[in-house]
């Protein structure tokens, strides 16, 4: 049971004393009224928590997109999907993999899978170069997607790294046209495509995947155009100002759906997801199975509009236009 | 006392010693020092006459280049709302009308239509002195028009760019506008119609992994920043300086990224060669 390790959170305080004392109770002998008293204390700390979770600071919801244990793509791959096959390489330079793809079936519809893995311990952090995807993982993701057009195979997306990975290769071997390939391209692909922001949606490094008929975030994943610190480092001139910048650049999922970024907020376990990966992942399932119901059922046209239509809108939010009388041509000279 | 004392404050360098469009009568280049007359500087295109250093240039000076006469300015009503209340050291609600004040402009993009070399063309210029030339929610808007409104036209796109990347005071919104010009320039490419993406100094971020980095051609003017993840951001990642050079135009042509190194002078000339090829029209009449 994943709420027996004391492993909290520095804003998760008062449940973090409720686990000592639970973890205490758990060495002592166990008469019936301890046992009772132990599960009463459990229901204590999923109701402390789910209070405490209620009202968490952006901040807080970075803190728990950024915590060690919470699900990594390849551990949704594991709950959600059966005859999990992985397929390496771009055909063009190499295998990255910060970027895993796929194919297998969810729940007997079958579909090709993409997504982010950062990886968990110190080596699959560093195998994983921490999810910072360089220019082959984008190049891979396309070739499987056009793979999944050709067979007429919906697409499943998982969004989690802090950005693109920013060296000197990834330049020299073109990231940037890597990515907007991409973005083009899904925009166009002739297949359903449903993408979830599990954990960090960071910055073009995410968006590179991350184009789809529904997109959908995590109760407490985010999705900025920079990371917060970056953010701070940039405007405030302090890296350590993170906290404001997070507040400021509106990254969380309840943002983002207010102003029409995202379509859908899914539910995590209470606590986050981190408690309990097998209930996320449950959650998510029902989720992308609902939105995939709905795609399969539209034609193709239909949903491309659609598509488009979706990105398309984005912004509106927040522009006026003060509508000035039709421009008069203008002269040439300056 | 001193016999020496220092009276007057002495005469400093200007801080910002980067190239930027010249004010004054004269002008000195940052590259070879060559202390140049404004005019013959206006009249050479920005730039320098000895060693063709180029000077930044305007989104007005831009689309005046590039088209034959007069042209048409579309979408300079629209204007960013705030849509997030950004406030860092100070509101970008102030950022925004200091920027309205000293470019003229309600954003960091002029789009316009009118002929290029005869051609009916849709250009898209985008304004540095506007924030750093960052896109947000109206420069996306503008671009995404000017795209769609070139499709409805079948004319040709080009885009001018000119960018810092994604505008961090509009947030999330600024990153999905590279989506959203992206999935417009898909149906642009699909509708088989010429996309010309012209890159000058600076094209970085999240303007370069989007539209700078989509044309059928992508044409550089020569020595420009063009790069996605900044100098600074990479030197600190890899702990090594960079190579002279590096995330130069010329280091990207040599790396496959770009079609062609092209002098501003040359520019417009160049630009209606390749239409003609692509829309399969008449070469110009020998003048």
């Amino acid at each position: 049971m994943a709420t027996k390790k004391i492993d909290t959170l520095e804003f998760e305080e008062p449940v973090a004393v409720l686990l000592k004392e639970i973890e205490a109770m758990a060495l002592m002998p166990q008469t019936p009224e301890r046992i009772a008293s132990i599960a009463q204390l459990e229901s204590r700390v999923t109701e402390l928590r789910g209070e405490i979770f209620k009202t968490l600071t952006p901040w807080q919801r970075v803190m728990v997109t950024r915590h060690p244990d919470r699900p990594c793509m390849l551990d949704y791959v594991q709950h959600l999907f059966t005859d999990f096959i992985e397929l390496h390489g771009d055909r063009r330079f190499g295998d990255d993999h910060a970027i895993v793809t796929g194919m297998g079936q969810f729940r007997g519809q079958p579909v090709f899978i993409i997504g982010h893995q950062k990886g968990r311990d110190t080596q699959q952090k560093i195998y994983r170069n921490f999810g910072y995807a360089r220019p082959e993982g984008y190049r891979k993701a396309l070739r499987v997607m056009k793979m999944a057009e050709k067979f007429k195979r919906p697409v499943i997306v998982f969004v989690d790294t802090p950005a693109a990975y920013p060296g000197a290769e990834s330049e020299e071997r073109g990231v940037a046209e890597a990515i907007a390939l991409n973005l083009r391209e899904m925009a166009l692909l002739d297949t359903p495509i449903v993408v979830t922001v599990t954990g960090e949606g960071g910055s073009g490094g995410a968006l590179g995947i991350a184009i789809g008929d529904r997109v959908m975030m995590l109760e407490f994943s985010m999705y900025s155009v920079i990371p917060p610190e970056g953010c701070a480092s940039i405007l405030w001139r302090d890296a350590k100002k993170k906290v404001e910048a997070t507040e400021a650049l509106k990254i969380t999922a309840p943002d983002l759906l207010a102003m029409h970024v995202i379509d859908e907020i899914v539910k995590e376990p209470v606590g986050g997801a981190h408690q309990d990966h097998v209930e996320a992942s449950a959650l998510l399932a029902e989720a992308i199975g609902r939105h995939l119901d709905e795609l399969l059922a539209m034609d193709s046209s239909t949903r491309l509009d659609e598509r488009y239509r979706k990105f398309r809108q984005m912004g509106d939010v927040g522009i006026v236009d003060l509508n000035p009388p039709a421009s008069e041509p203008t002269p040439a000279s300056v | 006392m001193a016999w020496f004392k220092r009276t007057r404050r002495p005469i400093t360098a200007p801080a910002d010693k980067a190239s930027r469009v010249p004010e004054g009568l004269w002008v000195k280049c940052p590259s070879c020092g060559q202390i140049l007359y404004n005019k013959d500087l206006v009249a050479n295109l920005q730039v320098c006459t000895k060693c063709a250093h180029h000077f930044r240039m305007n989104a007005a000076e831009r689309l005046s280049v590039l088209f034959d006469g007069e042209y048409q300015i579309h979408d300079a009503g629209l204007r960013s709302n705030d849509p997030l209340s950004f406030t860092d050291t100070k509101p970008y609600r102030k950022r925004l009308d200091a920027s309205i004040k000293a470019t003229g402009l309600n954003d960091a993009v002029i789009s316009a239509t009118g002929h290029l070399d005869g051609i009916p063309t849709t250009i898209a210029a985008m304004e540095y002195a506007f924030i750093g030339g960052s896109m947000g929610v109206v420069v996306g808007e503008s671009i995404t028009r000017a795209i769609e409104r070139a499709i409805g036209a079948r004319q040709p796109v080009i885009i001018v760019c000119c960018s810092g990347g994604a505008r961090m005071m509009e947030g999330t919104l600024s990153l999905m506008q590279m989506a959203k010009i992206s999935a417009a320039l898909g149906r642009l490419d699909r509708a088989g119609l010429p996309y010309i993406s012209v890159l000058t100094d600076p094209t970085t971020g999240g303007v370069t992994a989007s539209y700078a980095m989509l044309g059928d051609l992508n044409i550089a003017e020569p020595k420009a920043l063009i790069g996605f993840a900044g100098p600074r951001v990479i030197e600190q990642t890899i702990r090594q300086k960079l190579p002279e050079g590096f995330q130069r135009s010329e280091f990207l042509l040599n790396k496959g990224m770009i079609d062609v190194v092209v002098d501003r002078r040359e520019m417009k000339g160049t630009i209606a060669r390749a239409l003609r090829v692509m829309l399969g029209l008449p070469t110009a009449a020998p003048a």
